[in-house]
């Protein structure tokens, strides 16, 4: 879970980090374009914000608070339903949100085993 | 655009041009596949490629699509290879050869002494026509005459925000020009199809392009899974409506001009989504085993190259029209440079702009059309994949210009 700090003296309420990505101004995540490693801190709605797991290029992180059942925004458009409230700067992925069509198809490995 | 008129091509009988001069070999049942396999492994490095449909049972989807495989543009001659007991249709499909002024032999196991001699025999065949496409004359050939298709696999979290919209740049580039090109797969259209409906040439059309892909969900609904494999998810995707935004970003912004099914020809310049579901109740399975069913579907549909964007790396490549390898995230291209022609997820470390991996594109396109090998053909990549489907023609709201 990350852990919010308070908001930072003078940082604007919607700044977020250069290695995440807004793609549409009506988007609840942003995008990693570069890895971000485990407990690094990362800006995002104005905060710092320390990250638990490592997230990946091209994931995904909240870019406020979601709450459970609101729609996953991005380009502009939703891309699921949170099944569980998100908090900002959480990793959003498949085990906080899902299709509103079909189910995700995923496989339970460890990373070690998917590194191989 | 200046460089048009140095694009040539293979003229053939029904007025389309080949950027390849392919022999293909093609079994009609599994039970042929091996003296298939033997023969082409005598050619290594050579234009011969084996295509086929491994099942006994007939089926009109597969018949014509190997009849348009057979007498693509950037095919020379053909050689069917038949056990003798199957019921695929052999006679018809080496008539539309013939037809279509392409040299066909026929070489039925049964009849002709068993694997050794059949392979012996088709192994000469086969090189005296190399011997004869050797000479062929090319002829000129501009953009507006080329088909390229695109196809996106192995996607990841950055398939949507690198390849697939620089794809999407290249693809306004060559509608402009006239060509045609083709975007498919409906089931990764789940989620846009209101935008996309936005985008038709005509309002009946746009209710068409809608009901493709409501047909897509409702198939793979009953299915149990979307077109999302376990890779998508590690790749940061979570959703095949995220999955679809991605992927949908390649079709660029042109007007929707019709919607085709594999083997339909489209009949002018444009951009056409080809609805790979098929129609009716579900009976084979899934629309698309692996991104080369949908490939040798396009290319049935006279696609002479393959737009084909992967982030975690795909290096699939196909028999009878070249594979351009797209590579959307940084790492992948890092680790898999050999696998691939572009270099898109540089836009990504501020190393290029969209508009700059596009044009790119659009050059490698005119000098793969001009003969240079992509990667994956460079590799001897020649990956075919065709089973049983069902399909009902298009309906006349589906191409509005051919009206």
């Amino acid at each position: 879970m990350p852990t919010a700090d308070a908001v930072s003296p003078g940082m604007p309420p919607d700044r977020y980090d250069e290695r995440l990505l807004l793609l549409a101004d009506s988007d609840n995540v942003l995008v990693a374009k570069r890895p971000i490693g485990d407990g690094e801190e990362i800006v995002v709605a104005g905060r710092l914000v320390r990250i638990g797991k490592s997230v990946l290029l091209g994931h995904k992180v909240a870019r406020r608070a979601i709450a459970p059942g609101e729609k996953i925004m991005k380009y502009g458009v939703p891309i699921g339903s949170a099944t569980s409230r998100i908090d900002a700067g959480e990793h959003v992925h498949v085990h906080n949100m899902q299709s509103d069509y079909t189910k995700t198809h995923v496989i339970e490995a460890s990373d070690e085993e998917k590194a191989k | 655009m200046s460089n048009e008129a140095e694009l040539r091509g293979y003229l053939r009988s029904d007025g389309r041009k080949g950027i390849r001069n392919v022999v293909v070999v093609a079994y009609l049942v599994e039970c042929a596949h091996h003296v298939g396999r033997e023969i082409i492994a005598n050619f290594r490095g050579g234009d011969v490629h084996l295509i086929g449909f491994p099942g006994c049972f007939p089926n009109e989807y597969a018949q014509k699509m190997m009849e348009r495989l057979c007498t693509h543009p950037n095919v020379g001659a053909v050689l069917l290879l038949s056990l003798g007991c199957e019921s695929f249709n052999k006679f018809s499909l080496s008539r539309i050869v013939a037809e279509s002024g392409r040299p066909v032999q026929t070489l039925t196991i049964q009849n002709n002494g068993g694997t050794l001699s059949t392979i012996e025999d088709g192994t000469h065949w086969v090189s005296e026509q190399l011997d004869a496409l050797a000479g062929a004359e090319t002829v000129p050939m501009r953009l507006d005459e080329l088909m390229i298709g695109t196809v996106c696999g192995g996607s990841d979290g950055t398939s949507g925000l690198t390849g697939n919209p620089a794809v999407g740049r290249a693809f306004d580039r060559l509608v402009d020009a006239g060509a045609t090109c083709i975007f498919e797969e409906t089931g990764e259209l789940i989620g846009c199809e209101e935008i996309m409906a936005a985008r038709a040439l005509t309002p009946e059309l746009g209710d068409e392009l809608r009901a493709a892909v409501d047909k897509a969900a409702r198939y793979y609904a009953t299915l149990g899974y979307g077109s999302f494999a376990p890779g998508n998810a590690d790749g940061g995707l979570s959703t095949i409506e995220e999955k679809s935004m991605g992927a949908y970003a390649k079709s660029g912004s042109s007007k929707i001009s019709g919607i085709i099914k594999p083997g339909d020809i489209p009949p002018a310049g444009g951009l056409f989504l080809m609805d790979v579901v098929p129609d009716g109740e579900v009976r084979f399975g899934f629309p698309n085993i692996s991104d080369n069913a949908e490939i040798v579907e396009m290319i049935a549909s006279g696609c002479h190259m393959t737009l084909f964007v992967t982030g975690r790396g795909s290096v699939s490549g196909s028999a009878i029209s070249p594979v351009v390898k797209v590579c959307a995230n940084p790492d992948t291209y890092r680790k898999l440079a050999g696998d691939m022609d572009v270099d898109a997820g540089r836009i990504l470390e501020d190393r290029a702009t969209l508009e700059d991996v596009g044009s790119e594109i659009v050059d490698l396109i005119k000098d793969v059309a001009r003969g240079k090998l992509t990667k994956s053909e460079h590799l001897g990549h020649r990956e075919f994949i065709l089973t049983y489907k069902s399909f009902e023609p298009i309906g006349p709201a589906c191409l509005p210009s051919a009206a």
